[in-house]
């Protein structure tokens, strides 16, 4: 056995990774052909590196398949019931970083907070016949948050993609959705209530409390830890 | 699945088939109901918290579905589609409740219950419902609980203010602590926000916005613009009314107690008058049913939190000193069934009982 570190395969977060990694002498690369998902841990002994969607790492890292694994806290935090269980955050990487806010068009004057949202809420349900539609891939996230909150009469709807496009598409009134600047939310003419900040997330280190470590894993893992100033 | 569960499974049947069998001489219908419900009408009832409670699936042909929360709703639609007044129905089966918090929580079990449709006397219903419900828990020990939605609802439909205050607070009675947020903005109690502020003091504010996206039309939205200066110009609620309201949230004593504290508020708040005699029938009715109304607890914001449908008369049964979910529960949801059936109300009240528990307990009677 091998301790297993999972990464992002692609793109941006795949790259700060490998930066983040290699500042503190761990080298990340990948083996074989530029499209052949797997990699080599060079700078340590019985690491492997393996390349995943971020969207799956959480998974994996909650059935132990993978000793640590790097993805975004609003994944994790989105897929993972009872996350703090299952999962232990060592280090927030510093990059990946984006909100997950709850946003309405700028024209809704009236709406400035979750309390005016759940006020536009009641009307419109009344003046439409149905809920109001919040269109988010963060469904889990989204609805504790509103309840907390005491938000009624709004309806989740599922949006994979082009989360912003939604409201001019009619497919929805409201968006909840991760931003860095904010610039495709005012390139769509939406605004972000003044409390409706859900989730502060950014690309972090987990390590995963389901994986078995045998002795020389866990002397592995403790290399590791300790190389990354984690130990 | 190992045998001592299988054997723990198939007691829990014979468990509910002795509850059912009691409701049954009690003069209920035993009915049964189909375990994959339209998830529709169980979101627009309860709306997208259901889908924290319950599991949703998808149908290729039907659209979404649920696998059933609880039998109430669908008991409700199908005495409305068919049956006549009155009617008593009883049922057992499982339920389905995701479980995101707490892993101990069973995710499947079964239920008995019992649902009264019958308006002639509905305190006489109410007290049948919970004796009926007392004598099958008598072995097991358990302390009752009782309140009444009804008597905040008439307080709230009472204060001197706007129409549109009260159906704000009224729409947040199952969430105390928006309600409370929302009673002391209304009471002047906490600061206006500056964002409001400067909505408030702006002559055009629909002119600087963005352009107008979506659905909701800009006639709705200087509507509510309209209704929040109106808001800011009517006079905060005053303070010995949220006095009297806490005064009456405060109420928690044993049930003839708690009738003598309620006809004293009443005296300040003469709206909850109504909802304090229909307390007092019941108590009547109970005793007359045999229950001893002398040591039953009442408290006035009982089932506040949990129990969203129920709007009147509510009850639960707790095995104390034990980490359970109560082993029953029941209450009056007559407004339910005036949203299922659009406008059409009946008078209904009901509850369950969940046998793996009374049998964990001993059994019940």
């Amino acid at each position: 056995m091998t301790v297993k570190l999972a990464v992002p395969s692609k793109g941006r977060m795949m790259a700060q990774c490998a930066e983040w990694f290699a500042e503190r002498g761990v080298t990340l690369s990948r083996t074989g052909a530029e499209r052949e998902y797997s990699g080599a841990v060079d700078g340590v002994e019985g690491v492997d590196l393996v390349l995943l969607s971020a969207g799956e790492i959480p998974r994996e890292l909650a059935a132990g398949r993978v000793h640590l694994g790097v993805t975004g806290a609003d994944l994790v935090r989105e897929t993972l019931a009872r996350w703090e269980t299952r999962v232990e955050a060592l280090a927030g990487l510093g990059f990946g970083r984006a909100d997950l806010v709850i946003a309405v068009p700028d024209a809704w004057v009236d709406v400035d907070t979750l309390d005016d949202l759940d006020m536009a809420a009641a009307d419109f349900r009344a003046a439409h016949g149905h809920r109001l539609r919040i269109a988010t891939k963060y469904h889990r996230l989204v609805r504790e948050f509103l309840r907390a909150r005491g938000v009624a009469d709004y309806r989740l709807v599922d949006s994979q993609g082009a989360t912003e496009g939604t409201v001019r598409n009619l497919t929805a009134e409201a968006i909840a959705d991760i931003t860095s600047s904010g610039e495709t939310l005012r390139a769509n003419h939406l605004k972000i209530l003044s409390d409706g900040l859900v989730l502060e997330s950014e690309a972090t280190l987990y390590r995963s409390r389901a994986a078995p470590l045998a002795p020389a894993d866990a002397r592995a893992m403790a290399a590791l830890l300790e190389t990354l100033g984690l130990g | 699945m190992t045998p001592a569960r299988a054997d723990t499974r198939a007691a829990t049947r014979a468990e509910a088939a002795r509850l059912v069998a009691r409701f049954e001489a009690a003069g209920a219908r035993a009915v049964d109901c189909a375990i994959l419900q339209p998830a529709d009408t169980l979101l627009d009832l309860y709306g997208e918290d259901i889908r924290a409670r319950a599991y949703t699936t998808q149908d290729p042909l039907r659209g979404e579905r649920m696998l059933r929360p609880d039998f109430t709703v669908p008991v409700v639609e199908m005495h409305m589609a068919e049956g006549a007044e009155p009617a008593r129905y009883t049922y057992a089966g499982e339920v389905f409740r995701r479980q995101e918090d707490d892993p101990d929580r069973a995710s499947e079990y079964i239920q008995a219950g019992y649902e009264v449709f019958d308006g002639a006397d509905p305190a006489a219903a109410e007290a049948e419902v919970f004796a009926l419900f007392a004598e099958a828990l008598a072995p097991l020990g358990l302390r009752a609980a009782t309140g009444d939605i009804g008597l905040l609802t008439a307080a709230v439909q009472g204060l001197r203010t706007t129409e549109r205050r009260k159906a704000a607070l009224l729409r947040h009675i199952w969430r105390p602590r928006r309600f409370r947020e929302l009673l002391d903005r209304f009471a002047g109690r906490r600061p206006v926000p500056a964002a409001r502020l400067a909505l408030l003091n702006d002559p055009d504010p629909i002119a600087h916005a963005g352009p107008r996206l979506g659905l909701r039309s800009e006639a709705e939205i200087m509507g509510r613009v309209a209704a929040l200066r109106e808001d800011a110009a009517a006079p905060p609620i005053a303070a010995e009314e949220v006095e009297g309201l806490d005064a009456l949230l405060g109420v928690r004593d044993a049930a003839p107690r708690a009738l003598d504290r309620l006809r004293g508020i009443a005296g300040e708040m003469p709206a909850i008058a109504p909802a304090v005699d229909r307390l007092a029938a019941r108590l009547e009715a109970l005793a007359a049913r045999g229950v001893e109304v002398d040591r039953l607890d009442f408290e006035a914001s009982y089932g506040r939190t949990s129990m969203e449908y129920y709007d009147g008369f509510v009850f639960g049964f707790y095995a104390e000193g034990r980490d359970l979910p109560p082993v029953a529960s029941g209450g009056r949801y007559d407004a339910l069934t005036r949203q299922l059936g659009r406008g059409a109300a009946i008078p209904a009240v009901g509850g369950v009982i969940r046998p793996g528990l009374t049998l964990a307990l001993g059994g019940a009677a």
